[in-house]
């Protein structure tokens, strides 16, 4: 048997990673990639706290969050898309019309 | 029911070595299928009315020289062919040929992973192998593989939605009465609630087995949707750079896909091993579990014959048709037949 | 295979794919082993015994949702940019990700109810018609309004990707 806090330390992990690519890489494909990351551990974490309670109703929260991730990197590409289109250029740092 | 080792063992090999069997055969049957229907005479050179051409037709594979293009990353190159071939075999691991085998004092179930999600197994699994030809487009640094990769990715994705909403109005029919049955996604379970009604799927709902059977030529890059490696547009599309057993491992795994493809039609809507009008034992003997794969086999190969007869008959779609039949027809028509499918369920008639 | 090694095995995986996402250069690489990394994800929720999350995580995530990332990348035919350096932001941004890492590890290494290992509960195993019930009954409106995000997000994928017309202003 695996201790809980296993798979919590998991979830941390990528999590952690999620936010270090990020805020680190400039990339947006790469940060939208980072974002699903972290979706990603928080599913572990809701699964494996559900365990020992109610395992379906992990599993009902984990497919939620499943379909918010997909409805964000359907908005998400279609944006980067765009804004390829506009400036021939996927580099967030180079995006700064909206800067004051 | 969990098996022990080297039964599990057993069953992977023999299933493994029916696929790998099965495929050589395919080719030549298509071969010799396309050539009889065009007044041809097709491969009779090899062998006695050139059944020894698949084996021909490995030796020169292996024995070609292995050409990779300048600029190519080896690794994902080499990975790519791998992956869809893999992909494809491993689909018919979850199909059942058989019900449940007694012998020696051990039953088994006649399927390799008897996994209760199997039906999201097929599709998971389907969906995976998009990647080993988008990768092989673009690995081979070329740009008529790269725009054969894009071209089949968009395909793979739009069909899949068409498959998977077809395949819920399947799952939909399997009765609330039918005690272990209801809400499984297992096809064996699925095979036996259509032996226990005694009226295949195909019968109940017509629209979801076209849809099905349509979306399953579009997943496996057959005619007429084979546009991914349209010829005279694209030179080969996404192995256009492959030769030798790289390319062989694309033609195994197109080829793989087609058997498993059938396999799971044949379970879903097909009644899988089980005769019309004829309630079987579900557990049986050495002598009942032969006849079962064999009905199963001979149901996949009138498919697979099926498959093979489209393919010489329809011209090929041209993308932007390709892509409205999916998403402007079969969409729509999916969805429908799911409400329709779900409402004759709920108002009891099935 | 016990829980256990699957989990070493499954997370390890996992790991490693993340920790590469975050470091190759080239974005279909990236794509490659976040797909590796989700597919260790489907596997410690297989250990953790949801194999229908673990079939829906491969299927929707690794075979729909990066396929996607793939199509885009592939379409924008992006160069393998060069290494731009460390900056003074780049250093800060790792460093608040460490803390967050470090904040976030805190309670599992006070909390001691946590090191004991999780008895599974029995009252309801997740299977598809549970899980489905579950979903329709209790969750029927999240799930209704979850839907209508799902159409939502749609609808503007399509009107911000759509190429703007000539008559109009881009």
């Amino acid at each position: 048997m695996v201790p809980q806090s296993w798979y919590l330390l998991l979830s941390a992990a990528l999590f952690t990673l999620g936010v270090a690519g990020f805020a680190a890489r400039r990339n947006s494909l790469v940060m939208f990639m980072s974002v699903e990351l972290m979706l990603n551990a928080a599913n572990v974490a809701f699964v494996a706290c559900a365990r020992a309670h109610e395992p379906v109703r992990g599993t009902v929260y984990a497919l939620f969050v499943i379909a918010i991730a997909a409805s964000e990197v359907a908005v998400g590409l279609a944006l980067v898309l765009a804004l390829f289109r506009l400036k021939r250029t996927v580099n967030a740092d180079e995006i700064r019309e909206l800067r004051a | 029911m969990t098996d022990p080792l080297w039964i599990s063992l057993v069953k992977a090999v023999a299933v493994f070595a029916f696929t790998l069997t099965l495929v050589p055969l395919l080719v030549l049957a298509e071969r010799r299928i396309s050539a009889w229907m065009q007044y041809r005479v097709g491969p009779n050179r090899v062998g006695p009315f050139g059944s020894m051409q698949p084996l021909a037709d490995l030796v020169k594979m292996l024995f070609k020289e292995e050409l990779r293009p300048a600029g190519v990353p080896a690794f994902l190159f080499g990975a790519a062919p791998a992956i869809a071939a893999i992909c494809s075999l491993f689909m018919m691991a979850v199909v059942p040929l058989g019900g449940t085998l007694l012998f020696g004092g051990h039953s088994t179930r006649m399927v390799v992973a008897d996994v209760d999600v199997g039906v999201l197994a097929v599709l998971a699994t389907s969906s995976l192998g998009v990647y080993g030809i988008t990768l092989g487009g673009w690995a081979s640094n070329s740009k008529y593989s790269l725009l054969g990769g894009l071209r089949s990715s968009a395909q793979m994705i739009s069909y899949e939605l068409t498959m998977g909403l077809s395949l819920l109005s399947v799952l939909v029919l399997v009765r609330r009465g039918d005690a272990g049955l209801f809400g499984s996604l297992s096809l064996s379970d699925i095979v036996a609630s259509q032996a226990s009604s005694g009226i295949w799927n195909v019968v109940k709902c017509p629209l979801g087995f076209l849809l099905f059977t349509t979306a399953a030529f579009a997943e496996t890059n057959r005619l007429p949707f084979d546009l991914p490696e349209a010829e005279p547009e694209l030179v080969g599309g996404y192995h256009t750079e492959y030769s030798a057993m790289k390319f062989g491992l694309f033609f195994l795994g197109e080829y793989a896909a087609m058997v498993a493809g059938s396999a799971v039609v044949v379970c879903l809507f097909l009644g899988g091993w089980h005769l019309p009008f004829v309630t079987g034992a579900e557990a049986v003997g050495v002598p009942g579990a032969l006849l079962q794969v064999g009905v199963f086999v001979a149901k996949l190969l009138v498919f697979l014959f099926f498959f093979i007869h489209v393919r010489w008959t329809l011209p090929r779609f041209r993308y932007d048709q390709l892509m409205d039949l999916g998403w402007k027809v079969m969409l729509p028509l999916a969805l429908v037949n799911l409400l329709v499918t779900g409402g004759l369920v709920a108002a009891g008639v099935f | 295979m016990d829980e256990r090694t699957g989990f070493l095995l499954f997370s390890a995986i996992a790991l490693v794919g993340a920790l590469n996402v975050v470091l190759r250069r080239n974005p279909v690489h990236a794509v490659l082993w976040l797909v590796g990394s989700f597919l260790g994800v489907a596997g410690i929720f297989l250990t953790l015994g949801s194999g229908l999350l673990a079939a829906i995580q491969v299927m929707v995530y690794a075979g729909a949702i990066m396929v996607l990332f793939l199509f885009v990348i592939l379409l924008l035919n992006l160069e393998t940019p060069r290494f731009e350096g460390i900056s003074l932001a780049r250093g800060a941004s790792l460093f608040a990700s460490a803390a967050t890492g470090l904040l976030l590890l805190w309670p599992f290494v006070s909390d001691r109810s946590l090191q004991a290992p999780a008895t599974p509960a029995v009252n309801l195993p997740v299977t598809a018609a549970n899980v489905g019930m579950t979903l329709f009954q209790r969750f029927a409106v999240p799930f209704e309004i979850v839907s209508l995000v799902l159409l939502v997000a749609m609808v503007g994928a399509i009107h911000v990707a759509r190429r703007p017309r000539r008559d109009e202003p881009a």
